[in-house]
């Protein structure tokens, strides 16, 4: 049985990624998860300096979900490779680093930082919500995402993933842009931006208004976005949106994705990420599926 | 142990006082938890993604007590629960209260109340435990051979009319440290009250949590000095906190 998949010439042992932001840099999981048996860990965005972030509450439940408005809070470049990265070469398992900046020169200094470092793929986050300026402006427009990629392309040492917003109008138009601008892969979906109001405070549920709703709730209309890309570019899709268990994993594989990532089903259960793992590796034998390959993209 | 999340057991469960739940669990957790920890609580609703943090109340050898009030559907929810339920909890989590203090005043408003117990139970030496209600009380009896405790209720029907502050003023109560854990405008009056008095003061914060281990950043607090690990002034109240030395966070 091959669980294997590979993304930009890159060998990966499995298709189970960690979603940025939901996983930090492994830390806080370590004492759950085995991260030698994970595909990849995505770390959270990291900026050329550190950001504080948006005031709390950050968070709220929704739904079959939740809404969050960190606003990609981190300790800066420098500190993430000292400490972060550092930790990570200890396992034996993918590391991409996921960027995020309010220009282009931001961008591209935090590029250049991990030019040297041990970091197989960058994954460039155009498309937070949750941040004024910058992130999610270049995921929105064709001609800014292909300049931001084009420019990311140029300085990265590391093959580049581009992370796709669903809050616009034609994905395909964006993976499409994203392709012809040299991106090496796309992943979406990033949050939904919604909204929530505590009616007995008659204030908003976060401080920043509005947040980015993940969790089972956005599966549906992420595995659309899913289908939609990989069928609109060549370059390989990773799938997220509210995974949960290894069938929501196999419906973003059979929609086009080449990997997958769990995000904030690690809130509600740790072991997400080695159940979904697990939960693959029984359908395949169930099934009697030997290479993962012969079932994606497999409905048309 | 490192921290695990389990499928436990209710042991039994009571009503201590309007929408106030008292229950105890059988869980593991119980032997390597120290006073001022919390545990994650997860519905079994499964439209509910989030755990609700509860703090430890007290233990005693493989089980766990929470004292809970019903705040929304989460709460209602394990306050349906019967003796030999299952209750998925996470833990123990945060780094609970330092435990060298001498001659400790401990004080605690409402639900910030139940993990004063364990704390009573856990100090050395002399400690006056100051609780605050708004009319019911709940838990007085439990401090009864742990500390010397002093009530106040907003509609003045037991104790000091007023809050924690009024009866620590009008008993004339002091201590060599002070513990707190309440609602915000308490938790800012006890820090001042600390600073006045040069007093140092350990309180237990709240915030809304996702993760509840560290991971997601959701429930940061204000850090006076750059703290260590987010290289921001914010510290995560699940991992860094539940408590802190109350003049190392910004509660404006
Ligand atoms: C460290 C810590 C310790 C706590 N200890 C206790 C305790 O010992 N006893 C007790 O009764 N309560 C305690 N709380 C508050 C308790 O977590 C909330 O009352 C509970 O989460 C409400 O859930 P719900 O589903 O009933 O309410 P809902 O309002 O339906 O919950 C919706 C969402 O908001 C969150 N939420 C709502 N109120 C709070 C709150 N005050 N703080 C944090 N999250 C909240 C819930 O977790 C959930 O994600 C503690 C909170 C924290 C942060
Ligand atoms: C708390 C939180 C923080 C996030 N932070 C980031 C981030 O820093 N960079 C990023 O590209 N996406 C971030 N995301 C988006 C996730 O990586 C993912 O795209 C999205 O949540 C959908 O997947 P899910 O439904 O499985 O959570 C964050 C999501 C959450 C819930
Ligand atoms: S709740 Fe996720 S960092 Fe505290």
């Amino acid at each position: 049985m091959n669980t294997q998949v590979c993304i930009a010439g890159i060998p990966f042992k499995n298709p189970v990624m960690t979603a940025s932001g939901t996983f930090g840099s492994g830390m806080e999981y370590e004492e759950f998860v085995d991260l030698n048996r994970l595909g990849a860990v995505v770390t959270k965005g990291v900026s050329n300096v550190p950001w504080p972030g948006n005031p709390t509450p950050r968070v709220a439940e929704t739904y079959g979900g939740m809404l969050n408005a960190i606003g990609l809070q981190n300790p800066g470049i420098d500190l993430f490779i000292k400490r972060d990265l550092a930790f990570l070469k200890k396992y034996d398992t993918r590391v991409i680093v996921n960027v995020c900046g309010k220009s282009v020169e931001e961008y591209l200094e935090v590029v250049e930082k991990l030019s040297d470092q041990d970091v197989d793929l960058l994954e460039i986050n155009v498309s937070c919500p949750n941040v004024k300026e910058g992130a999610i402006a270049f995921g929105q427009d064709v001609k800014a995402l292909s300049a931001i990629t084009k420019a990311v392309k140029e300085k990265a040492k590391q093959p580049v993933i581009m992370k796709l917003s669903p809050n616009v109008t034609d994905i395909k138009e964006l993976a499409k842009a994203a392709e012809a601008s040299g991106a090496d892969a796309v992943s979406l979906i990033n949050t939904i931006t919604g909204m929530k109001i505590d009616i007995r405070k008659r204030c908003f549920a976060l401080a920043n208004k509005t947040g980015g709703l993940s969790g089972p709730a956005i599966k549906p209309v992420a595995v659309r976005m899913v289908y939609e890309a990989a069928h609109a570019v060549k370059i390989p899709v990773i799938g997220m949106g509210g995974i949960a268990t290894a069938e929501d994993a196999i419906e973003f594989i059979m929609a086009g994705a080449t990997a997958v990532a769990v995000g904030a089903m690690n809130f509600h259960d740790p072991y997400t990420t080695i159940k979904v793992i697990e939960g693959i590796e029984a359908f395949m034998r169930e099934e009697k599926i030997t290479d993962l390959e012969s079932i994606r993209g497999c409905v048309n | 142990m490192a921290k695990e999340k389990q499928t436990a057991a209710v042991i039994r469960q009571e009503c201590i006082a309007t929408d106030i739940y008292s229950m105890w669990i059988e869980t593991s957790i119980a032997d390597v938890s120290h006073p001022g920890q919390f545990i994650s609580v997860y519905p079994k609703d499964r439209s509910k993604l989030l755990p609700r943090p509860i703090s430890i109340c007290e233990t005693a050898p493989g089980r766990l007590r929470i004292v809970y009030r019903i705040a929304g559907s989460g709460t209602a929810e394990f306050a349906g629960y019967k003796s030999g339920d299952p209750i998925e909890i996470l833990g123990p989590l945060g780094n609970g209260f330092p435990l060298d203090g001498q001659d400790a005043l401990l004080i605690g408003g409402g639900i910030g109340i139940p993990p004063m117990l364990s704390l009573a139970k856990a100090l050395p030496g002399k400690k006056t435990v100051v609780a605050g209600y708004k009319s019911e009380l709940f838990l007085t009896e439990d401090f009864a051979g742990h500390a010397d405790l002093w009530i106040a209720t907003e509609d003045g029907s037991s104790g000091t009319k007023g809050t924690v502050l009024n009866a620590i003023r009008e008993n004339h109560l002091t201590g060599s440290v002070i513990y707190a854990c309440g609602p915000m405008p308490m938790l800012k009056a006890v820090k001042e009250y600390a600073i006045e008095q040069g007093i140092p003061a350990w309180i237990s914060l709240e915030e809304r949590m996702a993760c509840g281990v560290g991971a997601c950043l959701g429930c940061v607090v204000k850090t006076t000095g750059k703290d260590e690990h987010s290289n921001v002034n914010n510290a995560r109240i699940c991992k860094d906190g539940p408590v802190f030395d109350a003049k190392e966070v910004d509660l404006t």
